[in-house]
């Protein structure tokens, strides 16, 4: 039963994020992007994840998504435009995802020890109590980093509009 | 025992549908009743006793309209825009605690139909989802004006939403869990959270309104500028979806401000009652306080329409985020130092 759910379920996710890539109308690559994100939710959820799937939810169907939709439907109502590439910025972005899948993957290889062991000892994993007991002790330090991170990313965007006025006055 | 409890399951999640379509039915209804009633006139009484069957006729005549969808090279965004919309504000109840457990015999009932012990941000999340079938209908309608209700809604959405989330969490901050069963089980008898965090409440109120895309915040929608805002190119039963979702939606916001800070299915006397009388008796008062709470609920969110002015658009982004956005943040210092204090 879960193993079909999980094949229908992959096969939604990589469908979804095909369109999401190859479809020329860039709010339809949105709309496809919500479907891929909301699939990868299910997978959350088949892996008894219940808070990241809700919280993967609210993150990026719920703001990030809103935010693009928003900026699509600024910058072009109308006509369909994709900017031709050029090839070697083409080739710099699949280098870029491959590292990125490279990160990724010696993470959960890295990561598969220690969930065997909760799956043996059947500890409760996913449950906010835990989640938060983990980050605010074991955690705590890149924790704090990720919010700093967060805060310079939000007094930089603050900036770079405000300096944008101040020529528009000038 | 699998299969008994898929289709006990199945049976809450037709019976609760009902319910919510019923209410929303009825809401039509009493929105005119009530608007009547403020502006001293009868309002429907033609169809049935008191105008009882005017949803029914309501209903029929959307169903029997012409069914047009205007020239646009999103046909199939059009026609998802309206389901979009109606699917999200339904999906709401199925965290919503209905009642304590029934007894029958040895078989114990329980009125929820998911018991997650994340259901505070299920909400959440549903609500924040809410705005996509407004956002995917108005582009897809190919209209300015649909458009820019469109775009509106997704603004106003994103405003509010920042001031809702904060609010909810110094709620979490008291309770201690985000489970609504046991956020309801901890405000027995007459123990409401909102005795012990009006302003809170106040937020989310505010908040509320504003995600129902209800005066004085329906700047989507918006008759006098934008003709009718995301849905002025729907017709038939694809409009009666939208206005149909608004009032799913009010509902359903009803229910959670209920649960959240007005005890849920509590009453005063529901232990005693329990006790003495049967548990399952007190039990169904509990689910008719329930939905007493919500329809005192509906009741004022259709007052406030009928008696308050609408808002500019700047003046509504002004209060989102001048004015409820640091005030929650407050709020959350405050109920953290009183926790600290207090040790609750």
């Amino acid at each position: 039963m879960i193993t079909v759910i999980f094949y229908i379920l992959s096969a939604i996710t990589l469908g979804a994020a095909l369109l999401t890539v190859l479809s020329r109308n860039p709010i339809h690559s949105a709309i496809y992007m919500i479907v891929c994100f909301f699939s990868i939710a299910g997978h959350y959820m088949l892996l008894n994840a219940q808070f990241l799937a809700v919280v993967h939810v609210i993150v990026y169907t719920g703001s990030v998504m809103i935010l693009l939709l928003f900026t699509l439907m600024l910058l072009n109502l109308k006509e369909k435009h994709e900017p031709h590439k050029a090839i070697i910025s083409k080739i710099t972005a699949v280098l870029a995802s491959c590292l990125m899948a490279f990160v990724l993957f010696a993470a959960f290889m890295k990561a598969h020890p220690v969930i065997e062991q909760y799956k043996e000892t059947g500890v409760d994993f996913q449950s906010v109590k835990v989640l938060g007991n983990v980050l605010f002790t074991d955690y705590l330090v890149p924790f704090e980093f990720a919010s700093v991170l967060l805060l310079l990313a939000m007094i930089g965007v603050v900036m770079i509009s405000k300096k944008d006025l101040k020529q528009d006055v000038d | 025992m699998d299969i008994y409890f898929i289709l006990e399951k199945l049976l809450l999640i037709v019976v609760a549908f009902a319910v919510t379509m019923f209410f929303a039915l009825y809401e039509t209804l009493a929105e005119r009743k009530v608007a009547g009633f403020m502006q001293d006139r009868y309002g429907p009484n033609r169809a049935g006793i008191f105008g009882l069957l005017q949803p029914i006729c309501d209903g029929a005549k959307l169903f029997a309209k012409e069914e047009f969808i205007p020239d646009t090279p999103n046909k199939a965004l059009f026609i998802i825009g309206p389901a979009v919309s109606m699917i999200v504000s339904l999906l709401g109840t199925s965290v919503i605690p209905w009642a304590k457990e029934f007894h029958f015999g040895d078989h114990v009932f329980i009125p929820q139909v998911a018991d997650v012990n994340i259901a505070v941000l299920v909400i959440v999340a549903i609500l924040s989802m809410g705005v996509y079938g407004i956002v995917i209908g108005g582009w897809a309608s190919n209209n300015k004006y649909s458009l820019l209700g469109g775009i509106r809604a997704g603004a106003q959405m994103i405003s509010y939403e920042i001031a809702m989330g904060l609010s909810i969490i110094s709620l979490v901050m008291m309770t201690g869990t985000m489970s609504l069963a046991q956020i309801s089980e901890q405000q027995a008898g007459i123990n409401w959270n909102v005795f012990y965090q009006p302003l809170t409440f106040l937020i989310f109120l505010v908040c509320a309104f504003a995600e129902c895309n209800r005066t004085p915040f329906d700047l989507a929608e918006c008759e006098s500028e934008l003709v009718n805002g995301h849905h002025t190119e729907f017709s038939s039963m694809k409009m009666g979806f939208y206005m149909f979702s608004e009032y799913v939606a009010m509902f359903f916001s009803s229910l959670f401000m209920s649960v959240l800070f007005f005890g849920g299915y509590n009453y005063p006397g529901m232990e005693w009652l329990s006790e003495h009388v049967g548990v399952n008796i007190a039990n169904t008062l509990g689910v008719l306080a329930l939905l007493g709470k919500a329809i005192c609920f509906i009741f004022f969110f259709m007052w406030i329409r009928w008696t308050i002015p609408r808002f500019r658009y700047d003046q509504l982004m002004n209060l989102g985020w001048k004015i409820l956005f640091p005030l929650a943040i407050f709020n959350i210092l405050l109920n953290a130092i009183l926790i600290l204090v207090f040790k609750w």
